[in-house]
């Protein structure tokens, strides 16, 4: 069964197409001002790269916060329920997921099922998110992968108070201008978004295992931070900015199922 | 897919007309003579009915919101309220009051009309604090009943005089201020309108305990402000007598609020007022919002029912209690209104939890969704912990941000993208509207 599972993020298209619940093409691209366009480009990426004709895939769904004007896609499931499916789908012992994209953070509780039981999102503050990163590293001037390393070489704990990124951003100019070493801040930037983070997850009661998925994970001091900040480990998979596209794939193959079983009526599956 | 029956409500109208009589009496109160006073809408109003016929109140939270509807008009009001120095974050029906206050100008049309006394209680601070500046900007008596007694579990006799006895008080000031000799006979009269139009919106609400709703909640807020307008309006106890009995034949016949009901809900607080279509979205889903602690008890006093339900508290007319003198009018009034559900969680946010819980469990619910309700310190205070108590019983609970009078800080497409997620948990898909 080919079905494909497409992420419309604030920043990043992510398609994901899998052949039997294994990924055989995974295609990310900037969204753009044209999502749509993106979206359906990166779908034929995905399609060509594994020689799949497009009438030849069984089941299209889209999820992300431009999955209402996603091409091709007969099911569209929000981010919560994508997330949650795709993380499970990795480590079934999950029971909390963190998922901290370009526009968004927000926890989530599975139950014992894998279902989607309770979650959270950061509300109007983009200081829980990832663009708050590439921000603060425009203000440090170093480069976005650099945040990350620069921050682990930090030996003190500095306080950043400001609770959104604009003031943040002053916030570190004025360090900035207090000579305090650029890994410190990097440290501070990280600390700040972990301790949002942790406190809007604590909105759900953080239950381990914890997964950690979006852009966000691939940040060494920010996940640095987190674990710090959690006071445990948590469970990261290989590609995981693509998990929420993972998820939707997965979501496919059951409405598939589904539909193929005649139990297709009043699930959800259009939101 | 079952779907039901539903029709509009013949009284709705009704409602509209009252409403709209309310408002037009305030502004032409002068014309005839008679007397204008402001408050809230909690404040004892059953208190300057004792003045005569002729006087007529504007009761400043749902002034408020009927301009938060107003979306352009609130907007000045806001950026008004802001030139005079006031924060973006004070209470936002507060700020459209005093916006309109500063504009002199009316909601429902022509010049602000000054009032000639205010007249309120302090049940939390913006509600004290809102009209000792009305009356410092408009130059006229000021009286604030403190009812900080505790809940009204804890009520005894000395937390009741605490109350009643400025109330007498403030029977004199009335006088002083007015030059009008006060009639206990209207007051007793207003006291027994009161009980009964509180006591007859919470049995209307009870019946919202049917499946299908013969209610749901957006139509609900049409029906409770008349409760907040003049809770002691021979008028409105009528009216809602008149409801019941229409919701009761509803629930004879079957009668739907939304025809593809499939799953209940509860919000709670004040809704954003410029943006009730969400109520309309959920019903995309097939999802009904049947009412809160805010819609139900708000307005309406309830109590334990010997079958241990939550229903209408008895009337001192339904005990057979006489009224014959201002004191006792007074005391049931305190006692009556301390026993408001809705007052008890200024005093502990675990009383809500549990207020919330019993109805989610009586009105047989499957979720619920709350307005972290960033307008209005008093009513979300302990929301957090609401939301914990109610994850904790394993009921779906979900947030979103909001305001009910400053649109500026509600997000209508976050929010439809929660409800879209909490729709998913509970298993729905859209259907459409």
């Amino acid at each position: 069964m080919l079905t494909v599972g497409m992420d419309l993020g604030a920043k990043h298209i992510k398609v994901v197409l899998m052949q039997d619940g294994f990924v055989i093409a995974r295609v990310k691209r900037l969204s753009g001002f044209e999502q749509e366009i993106s979206a359906s480009e990166a779908f034929q990426e995905a399609i060509s790269a594994a020689g799949v004709k497009h009438n030849e895939i069984d089941r299209i769904c889209a999820t992300g916060v431009g999955r209402k004007i996603a091409p091709f896609a007969s099911d569209r499931v929000t981010e919560v329920w994508a997330a949650a499916r795709g993380a499970i789908a990795h480590f079934p012992s999950a029971r909390t997921v963190i998922d901290i994209g370009a526009e968004e953070g927000r926890a989530i509780l599975i139950n014992e099922e894998g279902r989607v039981k309770d979650f959270a999102v950061n509300e109007k503050c983009a200081a829980g998110a990832g663009t708050f990163t590439e921000a603060m590293a425009r203000a440090l001037e170093v480069s976005l992968p650099e945040l990350g390393p620069l921050s682990l070489k930090s030996g003190r704990a500095v306080p950043m108070n400001a609770q959104c990124a604009v003031f943040a951003e002053s916030e570190v100019v004025s360090l900035l201008h207090a000579r305090t070493p650029k890994a410190d801040i990097a440290r501070a930037v990280h600390d700040a978004i972990a301790s949002r983070i942790v406190s809007m997850a604590r909105r759900i009661s953080i239950t381990p295992d914890v997964a950690l998925i979006g852009g966000m994970a691939f940040n060494v001091g920010f996940l640095s931070s987190l674990k710090q900040t959690l006071e445990m480990d948590v469970l990261i998979p290989e590609f995981a900015d693509f998990v929420p596209a993972e998820g939707a794939a997965w979501i496919a193959i059951e409405q598939f199922e589904r539909a193929k079983a005649g139990k297709y009526e009043n699930e959800v599956v259009r939101v | 897919m079952k779907t039901y029956h539903t029709e509009p409500l013949k009284c709705w109208n009704k409602a509209k007309e009252l409403r709209d009589n309310y408002y037009r009496d305030y502004a032409t109160a002068h014309d005839k003579g008679g007397l204008r006073w402001t408050g809230g809408a909690w404040s004892f109003d059953a208190i300057p009915a004792g003045l005569g016929d002729d006087v007529y109140a504007i009761t400043g939270e749902p002034y408020a919101a009927s301009i938060a509807f107003n979306k352009d008009f609130s907007l000045r009001c806001m950026e008004a309220a802001e030139a005079k120095g006031w924060a973006r974050d004070l209470c936002s029906y507060m700020r459209n009051y005093w916006g309109s206050m500063y504009l002199d100008e009316f909601n429902f049309g022509g010049k602000y009309p000054k009032p000639d006394f205010a007249f309120q209680d302090h049940i939390c601070c913006s509600h004290a604090k809102w009209y000792q500046h009305v009356a410092e900007y408009k130059q006229i008596p000021y009286f604030c009943i403190d009812v900080s007694v505790g809940p009204y579990k804890d009520l005894d006799e000395d937390r009741l005089m605490f109350v009643v006895n400025q109330m007498h008080e403030s029977i004199e000031f009335l006088e002083r201020v007015t030059e009008r000799k006060y009639d206990d006979e209207k007051l007793i009269e207003a006291v027994k309108n009161e009980t009964r139009s509180t006591s007859v919106w919470a049995e209307v609400c009870a019946l919202n305990k049917a499946i299908p709703a013969p209610l749901d909640e957006k139509t609900m807020y049409s029906l409770y402000v008349l409760g907040t307008l003049q809770k002691h309006a021979k008028v409105v106890a009528d009216f809602y007598e008149e409801l019941r009995d229409e919701v009761a034949d509803r629930v004879a016949r079957g009668i739907a609020a939304v025809s593809n009901e499939r799953r209940r809900l509860m919000s709670d607080t004040q809704p954003p007022w410029g943006f009730l279509k969400i109520f309309r979205y959920l019903e995309g889903f097939g999802a009904v919002s049947v009412g809160s602690l805010y819609t139900f008890a708000l307005i309406g006093v309830w109590e334990d029912k010997p079958d241990g339900t939550w229903g209408p508290r008895a009337t001192p007319m339904q005990k057979g209690v006489s009224i014959d003198t201002r004191d006792q009018a007074l005391r049931i009034l305190a006692d009556w209104n301390l026993s408001k559900p809705e007052w008890q969680h200024f005093y502990d946010a675990d009383l809500k939890s549990k207020m919330m819980l019993r109805i989610v469990k009586e009105w047989r619910l499957n979720g619920v969704m709350l307005h972290m309700n960033r307008g209005c310190e008093g009513l979300s205070c302990g929301i957090a912990e609401n939301r914990l108590a109610i994850a904790e019983s394993d009921v779906p609970v979900m947030a979103f941000e909001g305001n009910m009078g400053d649109e500026r800080e509600f997000d209508e497409a976050k929010t439809r993208d929660r409800i879209d997620a909490f729709m998913e948990t509970l298993g729905l898909e859209y259907l459409g509207n």
